[in-house]
């Protein structure tokens, strides 16, 4: 980006000369400003959504490190043999790194928030978790429910993964989807400034015609027009971003349970990336700008 | 420094000049005649770059104006200076900064350019409306500040169309004075108009060849005026 420090020389000195040479126009400033401001706060959401899908791919990538379950349902006099039956299957089973069988204070924990830690859960027939760690190339998952058939009929397994990859082939479409929205949000940008600097040269033809006539080259025409959008892009997206980084913070802070949805906020450093909204929205009205001048200065006689 | 070599114009019908051949030397004074859409208007344009011709040649400052991009035409306009018959102003801005106008966009309003604003604005007797809005003043008034516009540039060519069309016989004796003025600082002066006592005053002041345009044909006027 070796033209950014020009941009933002422009944007510092500027030429308020060669902006007072283009008439002061009220609506259709206040509407760019509004536009701008429009896509700088739904630029907030769609980067939040990306983030927020990023971090929870992430999550349940690492929970899909191979893990599964195996849980034993037995009458009582049977289960720590169905237990012993299983571990030893699993043992020689390939692809199986290692197998445990949870303890008692471990199932207890695992049920006390659905059943309060009153509840005497050592009188119920609680079936027996055993918790499988995979090996890099996991294993034959049907194969190995045929074999606990034959030798552990108490036992079903818990492939994790058939339900976790999907959901985690989902959150990456959705911060696929969040990109794609931030691209579009730019382009509409682009699209909007773009026709709203068309409009403001064909309005002002007779000061384009003026300053033609008196010696101004296209650059010093164009300059007038860029400054001013690039401004009016700048101030809207920067209200737009605060208007919804307050939304944002008004979202519920994330929970350690980790919800998706409240989730949807920045943490850390990606608290700084809204910063870039603005600026990113005075380049894209700079270049946009520069562009539409150019192209209706040039067809110009 | 403006060339024409066997120019030939047509809006699309037929042709409105032909076969127009001149060089205007540096320092010359030249007024420009012929009745009423002879084409007085076409062939200044031509002379600043602001129409092509559809035949032959048109070289300003050695350079064909085929061969000239936008910004050698900027170039190019800084340096001739153009009082249109129809004179436009950014009406937004005050008729000083209107004046003011061509140094804004080449980068040039010194401080010494400004105090010669000053004076140029009294020298067309519009010093006491520097503060005026184009629309709210009359032609004769926008005729003064167009040519005050021309000429504040110092530019090398001044292109005059029809610049005393709308003001009295006092005023355009004053304008005629400025131009002749610019002519003996060595600045190339054309005027296109139709005002026999102009030329006359003019003729006794300086050496003025006047160019006719008859027949769709530029013609050198004898002694006859
Ligand atoms: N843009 C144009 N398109 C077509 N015809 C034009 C145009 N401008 C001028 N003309 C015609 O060319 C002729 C000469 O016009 P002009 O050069 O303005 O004459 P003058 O200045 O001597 O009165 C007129 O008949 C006019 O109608
Ligand atoms: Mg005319």
């Amino acid at each position: 980006m070796s033209v950014l420090p020009t941009v933002v020389k422009e944007f510092i000195v500027g030429d308020v000369q060669a902006d007072r040479v283009v008439p002061p126009s009220g609506f259709t400033a206040t509407l760019t400003t509004f536009a701008a401001g429009a896509m700088a706060f739904l630029a907030i959401f769609a980067l939040a959504l990306s983030l927020a899908t990023g971090r929870l791919a992430a999550r349940w990538g690492d929970d899909l490190a191979h893990s599964s379950t195996l849980r034993i349902s037995a009458p009582e006099g049977q289960m720590a043999e169905q237990t012993a039956a299983a571990l030893r299957l699993l043992k020689t089973t390939p692809g199986v790194e290692s197998a445990r069988a949870l303890t008692a204070e471990e199932q207890g924990a695992l049920l006390e928030p659905w059943f309060g830690p009153d509840l005497p859960i050592e009188d119920l027939p609680i079936p027996q978790l055993i918790e499988i760690q995979e090996t890099q190339s996991g294993y034959d998952a049907a194969g190995l429910r045929l074999r606990l058939q034959g030798e552990v009929p108490g036992a079903v397994l818990d492939d994790h993964n058939r339900w976790r990859r999907p959901l985690e082939q989902a959150a990456g479409r959705l911060r696929l989807l969040g990109l794609v929205s931030i691209l579009l949000i730019a382009a509409t940008t682009a699209t909007i400034i773009t026709l709203a600097a068309n409009a403001a040269l064909a309005a002002n033809a007779q000061v384009i015609a003026v300053l033609r006539v008196v010696g101004a080259q296209d650059s010093y025409i164009a300059k007038a027009f860029v400054r001013r959008f690039t401004l009016r892009a700048l101030l809207g997206a920067a209200i737009g971003v605060v208007a919804g980084m307050a939304a944002v913070l008004l979202l519920p802070a994330a929970q350690p349970e980790g919800g998706f949805l409240t989730g949807l906020g920045f943490q850390g450093g990606s608290w700084l990336l809204p910063m870039l909204i603005p600026p990113l929205a005075g380049v894209v009205a700079y270049f946009a700008t520069r562009h539409a001048a150019r192209r209706t200065l040039s067809e110009l006689d | 420094m403006i060339e024409l070599d066997n120019t030939a114009y047509s809006y699309g019908g037929g042709e409105l000049l032909s076969n127009i051949s001149l060089k205007l030397a540096p320092g010359s004074f030249h007024f420009l005649t012929g009745p009423s859409g002879a084409g007085k208007t076409t062939f200044l344009k031509l002379c600043y770059g602001a129409l092509i011709p559809t035949s032959g040649h048109v070289r300003l400052f050695d350079q064909d104006v085929r061969d000239m991009d936008r910004d050698d035409h900027a170039m190019a306009r800084r340096r001739i200076g153009v009082v249109h018959q129809d004179c436009q102003f950014l009406d937004h801005l005050p008729i000083a900064d209107n004046v003011a106008l061509p140094l804004m966009v080449s980068g040039r309003e010194t401080l010494e350019n400004h105090s010669n604003l000053k004076e140029l604005m009294h020298w067309v007797g519009l010093g006491n409306r520097a503060n005026a809005l184009p629309p709210e003043m009359s032609g004769g008034e926008r005729q003064r500040a167009a040519l005050a516009r021309a000429v504040i540039m110092s530019p090398d060519v001044v292109l005059a169309d029809e610049p005393t069309g709308n003001v009295d016989w006092e005023m355009s004796q004053r304008l005629l004075q400025l131009l002749i003025e610019l002519n003996k600082m060595g600045k190339t002066i054309m005027i296109a108009t139709h005002d026999m006592n102009l030329i006359r005053a003019a003729k006794s002041q300086v050496q003025a060849r006047v160019l006719r345009i008859a027949n769709r044909k530029l013609q050198l006027a004898g002694a006859d005026l």
